[in-house]
């Protein structure tokens, strides 16, 4: 048999497994042991806010880097996660409340248990979607099936009809716009522009400890890794061989007796999980379910961790959200205005002189020295 | 009417007006090695379409075996045990030999079917006995974006070999192929064309002479003429409009 020595982007030939194993162990190294112990707890609090979009950088390497689905939507699924966690968490900050010390007030204006915002905007009672948010297993259920549920739905529907490509891109944009200005719009009971913010605990763990961070930063690290881990097995299934038949030749793939539609609802749900897990677990440490990381921007910039980390690699998207998410850090602190024409710029340079994003680069350098290597 | 798999009867199809296929009835049987002829523009490609589910026909139907073909959408008609090569070379560019070959093992074809299947004992051997069967034995881990042309060919059509469909579409399967490759695929389909009912549409003669049972020509989207290659060959229909220029 003869060896392949061209570039790997779809899937691994001999010797990519242990490569593979060996970044991914890498990574967990990074996140475990170097963050922790090299970083205080503000600057791990914001490895962990990066870590949480990373999530979602994942579930884009899933869609758009195999099932060649450009989703500019995946604050939406995100928001869901966030949402629903915000919701849980604000319910538990009210019914607190009420065995303090303002009992007597609230109870005189019927407003007992109810999210202080939803006291403001005049909502006298709370509105029946809410209640089952007093249950931590339904809202952990409604971050799990929720946000999926309505991926694939969306996405079974329009790929049915073969709605695609550009087109699917700018159905994904207009329901991130839509999610956003709703929850604007609706501030009785959403919060509105301000979200929903002011927790203090979770399950009756106060969530401003340094504990409490450290906790909540492990958590996330290891949910992060584990999506990963799902993902490269979905990838190594024959679900990822046809998903890679399917962003080469859709039309084709009907021909070999698969369902395309089907393939692609299941991926886009995949990435949604991932989304809302991402967004659940950023409100528990940022503290905050925001409008302002539902819509469109935080929707393309999500995108642009996975094309700056390489849309090809989860673990690439991981440093993508990372690296990213520092730059914005480093640079929104000393140029505010320019932030948004960095970032502009950067994408532009990864997508046409780095197509396959940083871990691409190590790939072609990886490759290089193997050749070099063998000789 | 024993023996017919295929049953194609009244199809028309139109688009903006022109009839691409008219009121066309079109009969194989099992086991029949079928070649399909005419001029461009004759309506050979778009029964294919039909028969595949790619085109809906505007009127008529479409039997195979008991099941109505034009009633269902592609990806049933396949899984039914229709397989359709392309005139173009259509494999999966991104994926190795060997992984075109995986996916079109007609088996656990759903999500998650998909996600738990592992190769097994039964599949590595059909991958590497159809391999040898189109000469890639040596390309199996080859991205097929790189192989050659006729290639690519042999390649789909041995996607189709894994599929183990009972009736194999075959649109120009020599196109762009050198006439040592063109001896070779010959070779190949009448083969592969044993225990199975096959329809090749085919330009090149000689080749049609090779390998066809029975020829049916198309003109205009209406058949023309039917029967042997030596028949369809001294009808002055055929000659006139056809074989004449």
């Amino acid at each position: 048999m003869t060896t392949s020595t061209t570039p790997s982007t779809s899937t691994a030939p001999r010797g990519a497994n242990l490569w593979g194993v060996g970044s991914f162990l890498l990574l967990a190294l990074l996140l475990f042991v170097v963050f922790p112990l090299s970083m205080d707890v503000f600057r791990l609090g914001l490895a962990a806010k990066y870590l949480s979009l990373a999530f979602c950088a994942a579930g884009i390497v899933l869609v758009w880097g195999y099932g060649g689905i450009l989703s500019l939507g995946q604050g939406v699924f995100f928001g869901l996660g966030s949402y629903f966690m915000a919701m849980f968490l604000k319910l538990e900050a009210a019914g607190n409340a009420d065995s303090s010390s303002g009992t007597a007030l609230s109870a005189f204006f019927g407003s007992a248990g109810l999210p202080d915002f939803m006291a403001w905007n005049s909502v006298e009672v709370l509105p029946w979607w809410w209640e089952p948010f007093h249950h931590v297993s339904f809202t952990v259920l409604a971050i799990l099936i929720g946000p999926p549920l309505v991926a694939f739905v969306l996405g079974y529907v329009n790929f049915r009809k073969r709605v695609g490509g550009v087109y699917f891109s700018i159905v994904t944009l207009a329901l991130a716009a839509i999610m956003a200005i709703m929850i604007i719009g609706q501030q009785g009971y959403t919060g509105g522009v301000n979200g929903i913010t002011d927790f203090k605990t979770f399950l009756g763990m106060d969530l401003d400890t340094e504990r409490a961070k450290f906790v909540m930063y492990f958590i996330t690290a290891a949910l992060l890794l584990l999506c990963v881990a799902i993902g490269a097995f979905i990838l190594r299934s024959r679900v990822g061989r046809v998903l890679v038949a399917i962003r080469d030749r859709e039309d084709r793939v009907r021909f070999s007796g698969y369902d395309p539609a089907l393939f692609k609802a299941f991926i886009f749900a995949v990435a949604a999980l991932f989304s809302a897990i991402g967004g659940a677990m950023f409100t528990l440490q940022v503290g905050l379910a925001s409008p302002s990381l539902v819509g469109i921007v935080p929707s393309v910039e999500m995108v642009i961790y996975a094309a700056v980390g390489g849309r090809l690699s989860l673990i690439g998207a991981v440093y993508g959200a990372l690296l990213v998410g520092w730059a914005k850090t480093f640079f929104s602190e000393n140029f505010v205005e320019f932030w948004p024409y960095l970032i502009g710029a950067l994408f532009i340079v990864v997508v046409m002189f780095l197509p396959t994003g940083l871990a691409g680069l190590v790939d072609r350098l990886r490759g290089g020295f193997l050749r070099r290597e063998g000789r | 009417m024993p023996g017919l798999i295929l049953q194609v009867d009244g199809l028309t199809v139109s688009f903006d007006g022109f009839k691409a296929v008219d009121d066309l009835n079109f009969y194989v049987e099992q086991d029949e090695l079928r070649c399909v002829i005419g001029p461009n523009g004759a309506g050979k490609t778009t029964l294919l379409d039909m028969i595949c589910g790619k085109t809906k026909p505007t009127s008529g139907t479409i039997k195979f075996k008991h099941l109505r073909l034009n009633e269902m959408i592609e990806y049933q008609i396949t899984r039914a045990g229709v397989g359709r090569k392309f005139q173009n070379p259509s494999v999966y560019e991104d994926l190795t030999v060997s992984e075109n070959l995986d996916i079109s093992w007609p088996k656990k074809r759903n999500v998650l079917g998909s996600l738990f299947f592992r190769p097994n004992h039964a599949m590595t051997e059909k991958i590497e006995s159809v391999a040898t069967q189109i000469f890639l034995q040596d390309q199996l881990d080859i991205k097929a974006g790189l192989l050659s042309h006729g290639q690519k060919q042999w390649l789909e059509i041995g996607m189709l070999l894994m599929q183990d469909p009972e009736l194999l579409l075959l649109d120009e399967p020599v196109a762009g192929m050198s006439a040592r490759e063109r001896e070779q695929t010959a070779e190949l389909l009448t083969g592969i064309s044993k225990g199975r009912s096959t329809v090749v549409i085919e330009h090149d003669m000689a080749f049609v002479r090779m390998i066809a049972h029975k020829v049916t020509v198309l003109h205009q989207g209406k058949l023309l003429a039917e029967g042997s290659m030596d028949q369809v060959q001294s009808d002055p229909r055929v000659v006139e409009t056809y074989l004449g220029h």
